[in-house]
């Protein structure tokens, strides 16, 4: 029998292993934007970046909320239209002629209800949250085509002074008020994942839910909390889009919830829960922008290579995922 | 010890499930500041009691009294809070999450709602100093091994205050030198007061550990016992509930000869054949036409031994030779490619496919060996089929019947067939007879002593010994997942020994590895 302090017998080396996949993003980004660099020379301009923020500012907001429901190892494919839902409704009471701030409130509240309904289901009946997401995904979408068969324009002040406000140094460069709102619900996620319970309960649930259980952790309260987050910042992400647009469409952000997928997975973030960051997201969004902007500034490639070019990322991510995942399982 | 009031008593508890009787009038007492083991072989309703104690079934009757007031958890989290913490065999954290968050979660110390890192990893390297245990606390739990895990999970169970601690099983996938530590710890808890009930198969551990024995046997209590007056022979008689000279009067059948089976080239040999984890490395040689029996309490490595020999488990390591060529049994296919066939204990799940007819079930196997190309032609099939529904008395004689319709008895006779149809070389049969009938039962019986004779070695699993010693060439015996012996069955064995070999004091060959 051994007595004394005991060293425990580590079985494996350890490297920062949550943090490969982002590093690995991290340094994808880097090398797309070297490659950029050394093309083109316009490339260079941190305004490039800037733009890269401010086209996909509602697709960030967006990506967020799913890495909160990617975190405890389920998807949301509503989130597309719950974004354009969130848009419709605007556009259509402003049109009436609503204030703009009773507008937003109501737009605001339908994405986390939607998202709270389906999380209830989600956990209550046990049902996959890929088929109950989907049932929301096509009841948003037709909630468009019935609140409007046509795009409706915007043209409240409000919406209008959001839209063309821009918040720039004196060289000349800019981001929109859209940009700011996205970091700052970057912030807000991230600290709430990294310090509080709700955020670490995420963690848990992502990484073994029947432990989580055992461990006394509030396993029904969190699920439909990440479903509700995820409507809340689809719901956001509608109201960005539609300052960046001045509209709401019926079929705008179609397929969008792929996009987002993707994103939050090249970011890094692990298919089946438990590990990924907010900040892997970032760069996850930052990744596709910048695919985007590469294939924009070529001007001879069709646009379809943008996607051609995140499916060989994602295969390649979550093959790194898999590796990962094989070595220290 | 004994002079103190019980922290923890259970009076008069029966639980029953649709059809079965789980618990029936169990009486358990725990008193603080000892190790108490709960005994009793599969199925004698330890985890049943458990999980009543700790509120996840409700009980039918009875009472549970903790600190002399009655309690009725309504699940573990209840329980826990009381201060009764269970430690599951399998290890419930989250391997994601860092050692000192697993300790923690769920009642980290917070400042205006943020969790105060620095203050979770300081305490958590405080607790764990306090168990010897020098660990990264941000390493993620799951860069550590089980046994540390389970380490963990204590400490975070005695975090809670518990005064009472339950260790289900916790040993099962540990190694000598990590149930050392386990030890160590459960020492130092149960003299610091914690009441600690100990679940386990390993009859060696309880000797070491345990201060106190209540067995339990189908559901009943059959008592509780000082360690130290309660020799291990006794203690398994008690668990298998029977009587040394009850066993003494087994009537022998054949006896065969031993010596002239074993010249020449064993069938199949391996040496240091193991599994970590599963069983401890053995050797073994079996000849054509000879019976070897596997003795030994449930979930004593018997069952794992077989599917090694299979392939359907992979061997860490260790020689394999058939027919005296060096060879692997690494798959299933490669087991069946030599000639072994494997009839598995748990033939509803893993033998019987409950809507094929007797005659699909029987020609599974042939048509697996033969590949999925070459169908058994139909005439072929049904010659096959005839012929062993009549020579195994399958009944209903119709093999058309979907297999679900048969009796526990023939569907076993029919996995037999189907076995047997492949005319196997080494037919591994585990628990054959195992709650079927008596006459099915003894046309079982017969029937291997029939193979052997005709030169089909045999692998014969079986918790009765009357049936091992009945038709065996040899025994193996395994404990605490070793093969601890190989007995010749000649006139000097009996039940008796045999017992006594599986119970045999703490003394263990391979301690040392």
């Amino acid at each position: 029998m051994t007595t004394g302090t005991l060293t425990a017998g580590r079985t494996r080396f350890r490297l920062p292993r949550k943090q490969i996949p982002v590093l690995a993003t991290l340094a994808l980004l880097l090398v797309m934007y070297g490659i950029g660099v050394s093309q083109y020379t316009a490339f260079s301009n941190v305004q490039v970046i800037f733009n890269v923020f401010i086209d996909n500012g509602f697709l960030l907001v967006v990506a967020v909320g799913m890495t909160f429901v990617i975190l405890t190892g389920g998807i949301d494919l509503s989130v597309g239209s719950v974004v354009a839902m969130t848009a419709m409704v605007s556009a259509a009471l402003l049109q009436d002629g609503m204030p703009a701030a009773l507008v937003l409130v109501i737009a605001l509240l339908i994405g986390p209800t939607l998202g709270l309904l389906m999380g209830c289901v989600i956990h209550f009946f046990e049902i996959q949250p890929f088929i109950v997401t989907l049932a929301g995904m096509f009841f948003a979408r037709g909630m468009c085509t019935f609140i409007s068969g046509a795009s409706i324009p915007i043209t409240d002040g409000f919406w209008t002074s959001m839209s063309q406000e821009r918040i720039g140094n004196p060289r000349g460069n800019f981001v929109s008020i859209s940009v700011l709102i996205a970091f700052v619900v970057v912030a807000i996620a991230a600290y709430t994942l990294a310090y509080t319970r709700l955020g670490r309960n995420v963690y848990a649930i992502g990484g073994n839910p029947q432990s989580a259980l055992l461990m006394g952790l509030p396993v029904a309260r969190t699920r439909i909390a990440v479903y509700t987050i995820s409507g809340l910042c689809s719901a956001i992400g509608g109201i960005l889009l539609s300052f960046y647009t001045l509209s709401g469409a019926p079929l705008i952000a179609v397929g969008m919830e792929l996009d987002v997928i993707a994103a939050v997975v090249i970011g890094g973030t692990v298919l089946t829960g438990g590990a990924g960051y907010v900040f892997g997201t970032v760069l996850g969004v930052l990744v596709l922008g910048v695919i985007q902007t590469l294939i924009t500034f070529d001007g001879s490639l069709n646009s379809w290579w943008t996607k051609i070019v995140i499916g060989g990322l994602l295969f390649a991510f979550i093959l790194l995922q898999r590796l990962i995942g094989i070595r220290y399982k | 010890m004994t002079d103190s009031r019980p922290v923890l008593t259970m009076t008069g508890i029966s639980k029953s499930f649709p059809g079965v009787r789980a618990l029936h009038d169990v009486n358990f007492r725990l008193f603080p500041g000892e190790v108490h083991a709960l005994m009793g072989e599969n199925g004698a309703g330890k985890s049943t009691l458990i999980k009543v104690l700790t509120g996840v079934y409700d009980t039918d009757e009875g009472a549970i009294t903790l600190h002399d007031e009655p309690v009725s958890f309504t699940g573990p989290m209840q329980a826990t809070a009381a201060g009764v913490s269970t430690v599951f065999q399998e290890v419930n954290l989250c391997t994601n999450l860092s050692v000192a968050e697993n300790i923690f979660i769920g009642r980290e110390p917070r400042l205006l709602g943020a969790v105060r890192w620095g203050e979770v990893r300081r305490r958590a390297r405080a607790l764990l100093a306090d168990l010897d245990l020098d660990l990264d606390v941000s390493a993620p739990l799951g860069s550590y091994s089980l046994a540390i895990q389970q380490m963990v999970a204590i400490a975070r169970a005695i975090d809670i205050k518990a005064r009472v601690l339950i260790l289900d099983e916790p040993t099962s996938s540990l190694d000598a030198d990590e149930v050392a530590q386990l030890f160590r710890i459960m020492r130092q808890l149960r003299d610091e007061g914690i009441a600690i009930l100990f679940v386990t198969h390993f009859l060696d551990q309880v000797y070491e550990i345990a201060d106190r024995i209540t067995v339990l046997r189908n559901g009943g209590l059959v008592g509780e016992y000082l360690t130290t007056e309660l020799p291990q022979l006794s203690l398994v008689e008690k668990m298998i509930g029977k009587e040394l000279d009850v066993l003494e009067g087994i009537e022998e059948h054949s006896r065969r000869d031993l010596a002239a089976l074993e010249e020449g080239t064993p069938l199949v040999a391996v040496s240091n054949f193991g599994r970590a984890g599963a069983v401890e490395p053995f050797s073994l040689t079996i000849h054509a036409g000879e019976v070897v029996g596997l003795a030994g309490l449930l979930g004593s490595g018997r069952t794992e031994v077989a599917r090694l020999l299979f392939g359907a488990d992979r061997a860490d390591g260790g020689q394999v030779a058939v027919d005296g060529t060096a060879s692997s049994l690494r798959t299933p296919a490669q087991a069946i490619d030599h000639g072994v066939g494997f009839c598995s204990e748990n033939r509803r799940a893993e033998g019987i496919v409950a809507d094929l007819s007797v005659r699909e079930n029987m020609i599974l196997a042939m048509q697996a060996a033969r590949g999925w190309l070459r169908p058994i032609p139909r005439r072929r099939q049904d010659e096959l089929v005839d012929k062993y529904v009549k020579a195994l008395n399958i009944r209903p004689a119709d093999p058309e019947v979907p297999v679900r319709n048969l009796s526990g008895g023939n569907q076993q006779k029919v996995l037999l067939a189907r076995w047997l149809i492949t005319e196997p070389r080494l037919l591994i049969l585990d628990e054959p007879t195992r709650g079927i009938d008596i006459g099915a039962k003894t046309e079982i019986q017969k029937l291997v002593t029939q193979l052997s004779d005709g030169g089909m070695a045999v692998l014969f699993i079986s918790a009765e010994l009357e049936e091992v010693l009945r038709l065996s060439h040899k025994v193996a015996v395994m404990r605490d997942r070793q093969m601890v012996a190989q007995l010749a069955n000649d006139e000097s064995l009996d039940a008796d020994r045999i017992m006594q070999t599986i119970a045999s004091g703490s003394h263990r060959e391979e301690a040392d590895r």
